[in-house]
């Protein structure tokens, strides 16, 4: 599994990391039951402090998406709940490709498309965090 | 000592005649993470540092090191032995070989760990029988950590660890400090550079003219710092925008920039009410959040 963080990004490190570690789960590149590396050796690897390794880990078992053996690690859970994740991250794919079409056939660029995008999630996220 | 904080200061202040070195400090740095202490040259960070340690008395105030006072002497020294400190200058003997300190350095301590000091000898590449003083700045930092980081600490003081280390031992240093933390060890390390700070810091303080001026965990500054832009179809008011957490508003012509360490959601909610024709939000870096607060001191 190959992750890759952005330290300068305004979302929190353990987020950015709970989000690739279901992207690999919903891509299959991470598979059920399989091992996950163990705070000190993703924290090593990352450079990035084992606290954030560790709420990461535990918000994910709080998800489901993964489960913390004692004394033998942090292991994947995937089953029905990944495929049902993969279906709706392909629709949604869909979805969003038409609306692109759509916005450029308005006369939008790219580079406004994408702002607005990330105008409406960063948007999105700060309402959902107040709620 | 989990739980409680392993580094606590109440009204610290040292003065240097009319100069405050430091002022008022009131520092809380928790166990089991990394705390990074940030300020520009001068901002006092080696001072406070040498406070906690004993090294110099400070004019007024108190500090405590993993529970120990450090105004009294007994329990200063105690606690001095389960703290490594890496100084600024890093002083060793100059006439001694990385060999010969490790053995001197290594009769001191009990918790000593061998396996830890040959590990690190290989990985920082460092030359066992060349007298100190003949090696580079780079490597004789890299002699100080090794020697610190083999004590096995309870707490890990750093003054500026990175200094003099090219991009290969910054990254060391920085992985050998994630693997401390692995361990329980609690790290204080001060630094004027972001980007390390930025990677692997739990918990930043920033410290400017002795002055602490944010205390806060990096995830949360993340969450909440936003620079928010905004245009209107006339010249907006300013003070339509002055609400808790709004820490700077810049205006031009219809334009206008808002800097919100909090509640960048209740400016957007404004400026949608105000009509505004376009509202950008963006996250704010470290780097950004350091040049306006010490910007503002």
């Amino acid at each position: 599994m190959f992750l890759k963080l952005n330290s300068n990004a305004g979302q929190p490190i353990y987020l950015q990391l709970m989000e690739q570690i279901r992207h690999a789960a919903e891509t299959g590149a991470l598979k059920d039951g399989e091992q996950l590396p163990s705070v000190r050796n993703l924290a090593e690897e990352l450079v990035v402090s084992p606290n954030t390794v560790v709420k990461a880990y535990s918000e994910l078992e709080h998800e489901g998406l993964i489960e913390l053996r004692h004394g033998s690690g942090a292991f994947a859970t995937l089953r029905r709940r990944t495929r049902f994740l993969t279906d709706h991250v392909q629709a949604a794919r869909r979805r969003i490709r038409d609306l692109i079409e759509r916005l450029r056939e308005d006369g939008l660029l790219d580079e406004e498309i994408r702002r607005a995008f990330e105008a409406e999630l960063l948007h999105a996220a700060e309402t959902a965090a107040k709620r | 000592m989990i739980g409680g904080p392993v580094i606590q200061t109440r009204s610290l202040t040292k003065s240097y005649g009319r100069l405050n070195a430091v002022r008022d400090l009131d520092l809380f740095v928790g166990a089991n993470r990394i705390t990074a202490f940030l300020g520009r040259n001068g901002a006092g960070k080696s001072t406070t540092i040498k406070l906690l340690l004993g090294m110099i008395y400070p004019t007024g105030g108190e500090a405590t090191v993993l529970g120990a006072r450090v105004a009294e002497s007994k329990e200063s020294r105690e606690m001095r032995r389960r703290v490594a400190y890496v100084a600024e200058n890093k002083p060793l003997y100059p006439y001694m070989t990385p060999a010969q300190m490790i053995r001197f350095v290594s009769s001191f301590y009990p918790d000593w760990r061998s396996d830890a000091a040959e590990r690190l000898m290989k990985e920082y590449e460092l030359p066992a029988d060349r007298k100190v003083k003949s090696l580079s700045k780079g490597m004789r930092t890299k002699l100080a950590l090794l020697l610190a980081f083999a004590r096995r600490p309870d707490l890990l003081i750093l003054d500026e660890p990175s200094e003099g280390l090219d991009p290969v031992g910054i990254e060391q240093l920085l992985q050998t400090l994630v693997a401390q933390s692995a361990e329980g060890i609690s790290v204080f390390f001060s630094s004027h550079q972001i980007t390390e700070v930025e990677r692997i810091a739990d918990h930043v303080c920033i410290l400017d003219k002795g002055r602490l001026l944010v205390d806060a965990s990096l995830d949360d500054l993340r969450q909440s710092y936003r620079r928010i832009d905004l245009v209107f179809r006339s010249a907006p008011v300013e003070h339509e925008f002055r609400m808790t957490g709004v820490e700077r508003i810049e205006t031009s012509g219809h334009q206008m920039r808002v800097l919100a360490s909090r509640n960048a959601e209740m400016v957007v909610e404004r400026a949608h009410a105000l009509n505004a024709v376009s509202v950008e939000t963006s996250p704010v870096g470290l780097r950004d959040i350091f040049l306006e607060t010490v910007r503002d001191n």
